[in-house]
This record gives structure tokens, sequence and C-alpha cells, in this order.
């Protein structure tokens, strides 16, 4: 069945749109065109904007808002992002990166959805045109969001405070095995006075590892330190088994990068 | 399902057409217009066989929708020789035989053109990434890389 595709100036008259059974947003094609080639009767609808907002960066006093059809090479090239840069390089090719946005990310079922691992250790807040949303509640109940995300917004952390790890076996790109990004403060005795910890692959969409970060909390980043932290990673988890890897392999490997990811 | 115009520039000529509402450019450019340079691999965007330059940006053209691509600048591998004389890419790729099947050269050459223009001189890691979203399931990839940097010497002693 052959694909009809409406564009809208406004977000607001595509939000109208989408309402149509059998209606896919359509950002960078990078999701739901593949769904379409690869036969997905239930797409037979796509709607876009072309309001300039969405493809917006603007950064000021360390609060950055990103429009939802932001890609991720102008995430990767972007000079005041640039800690978010290896998250950014870390969603496919060169090719991709030029089509795949921020807000289609969000909606990327593991293993893809790097950069969402990435927003979710932000903690940012994602916007559409009912409001804001904890990015750990959006992506809880994305399946069944209806309105189009306009933007992501977060606070950049510290430059040595954001970490970033991918793991594929193909290199310099392939498909995760896992990914985790962590926001991490230290006291002045280095001892970590907050941690924000997120895991790609680790269930069906990026997941917060509260445990380990609980347990990672007043300790040292050092070999005893993380101990306990690294013995908590795999709780809650329910990791996702596909060609890539099996569940179990990635259970066994997560805490092995986690603690690479601590120590670097 | 009425038919909708596109219009485009594909190599330096102006190109419209009606197409269905959801053709992808990949299908537009080969079974519409002709140029069957873009090659369908996997339709996923996995393979990279399908790459085409979208003004001055590489994107895969089977996930992207030829009614996005009203007006654009459409670069594909068909048009790169001058006047019978082959682009630097294409022979430095004859040159090292960096081609066994051929399916994926047409992917690899556009990936490979956007990185020389951006970066004149590579090194050889640059080339790799500027190749990683190009599947070759022939040469392993050594000779296509060789060819990359042969063609970014051969354009420096041009420019020279």
């Amino acid at each position: 069945m052959a694909l009809a595709l409406q564009t809208f100036p406004t977000v607001k008259d595509a939000n109208a749109a989408l309402k149509a059974p059998g209606t896919r947003y359509l950002g960078g094609g990078t999701l739901v065109v593949r769904a379409a080639n690869e036969g997905d009767v239930l797409v037979f609808g796509l709607v876009r904007s072309t309001d300039p907002a969405l493809t917006a960066i603007t950064v000021a006093d360390r609060k950055v808002r990103v429009g939802a059809s932001v890609t991720m090479a102008a995430i990767a090239r972007h000079p005041e992002l640039a800690i978010l840069a290896k998250a950014a390089r870390a969603v496919g090719g060169p090719a991709i990166r030029n089509m795949a946005t921020v807000g289609g990310n969000l909606f990327a079922p593991a293993p893809y959805g790097d950069f969402a691992v990435a927003l979710l250790a932000l903690d940012a807040m994602v916007g559409t045109e009912d409001g804001e949303l904890p990015i750990e509640t959006f992506l809880a109940k994305r399946d069944g969001s209806r309105s189009i995300v306009t933007s992501v917004g977060f606070t950049l952390p510290k430059a040595d405070g954001f970490r970033f790890l991918k793991v594929s076996r193909v290199k310099p790109k392939g498909v995760s095995v896992l990914s985790i990004a962590a926001v991490l403060e230290q006291a002045a005795d280095g001892t970590v006075s907050s941690a924000r910890i997120a895991l790609g692959c680790m269930a069906d969409r990026p997941m917060r590892a509260k445990a380990t970060e609980k347990a990672l909390e007043g300790k040292k980043l050092d070999q005893n330190g993380i101990a306990a932290a690294l013995a908590a990673a795999t709780e809650g988890i329910a990791p996702v088994t596909d060609p890539i890897a099996s569940a179990w392999y990635r259970a066994e490997v997560l805490p092995v990068h986690l603690g690479r990811l601590l120590l670097a | 399902m009425a038919k909708i115009p596109v219009q485009f520039t594909l190599n330096g000529s102006e190109k419209a057409e009606f197409i269905d509402s959801g053709t992808t450019l990949l299908n537009a450019l080969r079974d519409k217009i002709g140029d069957t340079s873009p090659k369908g691999g996997c339709h996923q965007g996995t393979c990279g066989a399908c790459s085409v330059i979208i003004d001055g940006e590489l994107r895969l053209s089977c996930l992207t929708l030829a009614e996005t691509c009203n007006g654009a600048a459409i670069t594909t591998t068909s048009g790169l020789a001058e006047g019978g004389v082959l682009h630097p890419l294409q022979r430095a790729f004859l040159d090292t035989f960096a081609t066994q099947c051929g399916f994926c050269t047409p992917g690899m050459i556009m990936a490979a053109k956007v990185l020389l223009e951006h970066t004149p001189n590579p090194s050889r890691d640059e080339v790799v990434e500027a190749l990683s979203g190009n599947i070759c399931r022939c040469t392993g990839y050594e000779p296509i890389i060789q060819a990359v940097l042969a063609a970014a010497r051969a354009n420096s002693q041009n420019a020279a």
C-alpha cells in the first residue's frame, strides 16, 4: 500500500492529522520508512511538520533546548554540545546521522536508541504541545504517545561529569551490545555526591540503573568504591536477545563495561 | 491515489516527475528517472548501497521519501564522470581493485566524495569512519580504503 505523506507548517496542524488511524510521524525516516519498507501494514499514513522550531538548538546558561528534528550530525558538530558528540556519533554511520533525529531516537527500540540513553542520564524533559514530561515517564508511556515530540531540554553537566560508552562488535560502527551513560557529581574529596546512570539494551527501552546509582553515592570511583555498584548493576534489568547478543551475554558483560566507564 | 509532482536537480539537471505519495527517493531515481546507480540493498538503512548526496549531505535514498526532496540538489555516482573522464574516486576504485561485484561501489563512492569535500587529506581512520555505514561483502574493505586514500593523493597532486 502506498504511504500518503502530509506536510504541515505547524506542529498543531500535524498533531491534528496524526489522530487518524494508521498514521505515524515522519522525522528522519530511519524508523518509520524502514518499517514501511519492511512491510509494516499498520503504517499507511505519514505526517510531518516543517516548523523551524523543530530544528533549532539553543544553549543559554547551560540550559539546552534541542528541537525534536535536530539530527545526530547536528548535535555532533555543535560546539556547545561537545560533551554529547560521542553519544550522537554512536548512532549509525554518517548517512544515518544526517537523517536520524533526537525525537526519533526516543522511540527507537533496543538495540537502537543510544542517544536516548544519554538523554535519560541527563534527566531530560521531553516537550510536546501538551507540556513537558520527565524523560523517564515519557519512555515508559511512549508506546501510547500520540502527540508530536517538539523538543528535549536538559542542563549541561560539567565536562568531566558526563560519561558515555557504547559497546558493539563491529568497529567503528555497529549495533549496540549495550550502552551506558552516566552523569556523576563528585564532592571535593572525590566521593560521588550524585549519580544518574542510564542503560541501553538492558530492557526494550533505555532504563535507569537506580540500584547502582544508590550504591555509588558516598563512594570513591576506585576498585573498592565501585564494587557494590557493580554487584547491583544487573538489578531490575531484562536485556533484549537479538542477533547481536543474547540477554545472558548482555547481563554478563554489563558489570565489566560499567566498571570500565566508572574507572575511566 | 492521485500522483504528486516532485522536482529536484539530479547531477545538475532539472528533473520533474509525478510519483505516488510515499515513494522512496531510491525507487523514484531508479524506476521513474532511470538512474540505477543507487542500489537497493537492505532497504533498512543498514548497508549504505543506496547512499546519495542531498544538498551536500550523505543520505540514504531508501529511507528518504522523494517528495521531501522537492527543490533539493541530488548527486549520485552516475553524475560524477565528466565528458567520459572518470571522477578521481572512480579512477582510484578501478586502479586499486576496490570493486569486485560492484554492488556497494556507488554508495562507497558517495560516502567517500562527501569525506573528501570536507577533509581533502583524510587519515586512514577518517576514511574508515566515513565508510562505516557502507557494507561490502566482497573485498574485505582494505582496497576500498586504499582507493579513497589514493583519490585524496591524486586530488592533492592535481591541486598542486
